[in-house]
């Protein structure tokens, strides 16, 4: 089973759908990234959700401040200038839906899968590491001059026997 | 009959998109009352009457399974009809809510025409 390639081509059905659905927008495809050790953003707004069952693993979506607002604008109909509660709530269930979608996708060839509660991060400078012992699987979207990535790595739980609590995820460091 | 309508969700911006699509169905709904988690929504029943009760699953707290259980245990509350609403896709948890009494689930995301679809016949 080729898990990246499946995990590629769910993502992109998934941003595609939803970004439809909640925000009226369509997206053009998403393109493959091939060096996910790609440098980081001086500032952004990082969002991380889990997953957890006889897999785990950890989706993100990475994205501008402005991109984050625009989301926040089209997603709730109102005007969002600058990163708030509002934004972060936004951009935490775009990812919410976007990699719960992807689950829906991969639990089909892989068995039931849970997932945690979103965590978003908006900061200058910050680094992120994750000590995953697979590889991320980065795609890139554009909406008109605005660029998000979307990443997300998956490993067999060689330890899973029973169901995990959801929250179970592989760790993620943020250093500020 | 104007319905009153509690929709629970962790997500603010989920609370307000489905503020907005309620309004839009078109349907009788008089007021559209808001918790975070299932503890919230089980304090604000206390105070307020409703005819639907729409939840997420996946909350901090208190989930939409623990709240519809506690709802359908409860001698004031078994009788409102509770939709999920919910990224899960997978059957388990969709069936162990309908298991306990939900009438129904929509997936996220969703379309104003499939709330209205899902809640026609229900209030």
């Amino acid at each position: 089973m080729d898990i990246p390639n499946l995990i590629a081509g769910s993502i992109r059905r998934a941003v595609a759908e939803v970004f439809a659905t909640m925000l009226s927008v369509e997206l053009g495809p998403g393109e493959l990234v091939n060096d996910p050790a790609l440098p980081e953003p001086p500032e952004g707004v990082v969002s991380f959700i889990g997953l957890a069952g006889p897999w785990v693993g950890t989706g993100t979506i990475m994205c501008t401040p402005a991109l984050a607002c625009r989301v926040c604008s089209q997603m709730l109909m109102t005007e969002a200038a600058s990163v708030n509660e509002e934004v972060l709530d936004a951009v935490g269930e775009l990812t919410n839906m976007v990699i719960g979608s992807v689950k829906n996708d991969l639990e089909k060839e892989l068995g039931p899968l849970g997932l945690s509660i979103p965590t978003v991060i908006f900061g200058r400078n910050f680094k992120t590491k994750s000590t995953a012992a697979s590889e991320w699987v980065v795609e890139r979207f554009r909406w008109d001059g605005d660029e998000f990535l979307i990443k997300l790595c998956l490993a067999k739980n060689e330890k899973h026997a029973a169901p995990q609590p959801i929250g179970h995820t592989l760790p993620v460091d943020v250093k500020v | 009959m104007e319905s009153d309508i509690l929709v629970v969700d962790d997500s603010a911006a989920i609370r307000k998109i489905l503020q907005r699509v309620l309004r839009q169905t078109g349907m009788a709904i008089k007021d559209i009352h808001e918790a975070g988690d299932g503890q919230e929504a089980l304090e604000l029943l206390k105070s307020k009457t409703v005819q639907l009760v729409l939840t997420d699953i996946n909350m901090p707290n208190m989930d939409g399974i623990q709240l519809l259980a506690t709802l359908k245990g409860s001698g004031n509350w078994k009788d409102i009809p509770v939709v999920m609403i919910t990224t899960e896709g997978g059957e388990s948890r969709v069936a162990e809510a309908v298991k306990l009494g939900a009438v129904g689930y929509v997936r996220k995301p969703f379309t104003a025409d499939q709330i209205k679809e899902k809640l026609t016949g229900i209030l």
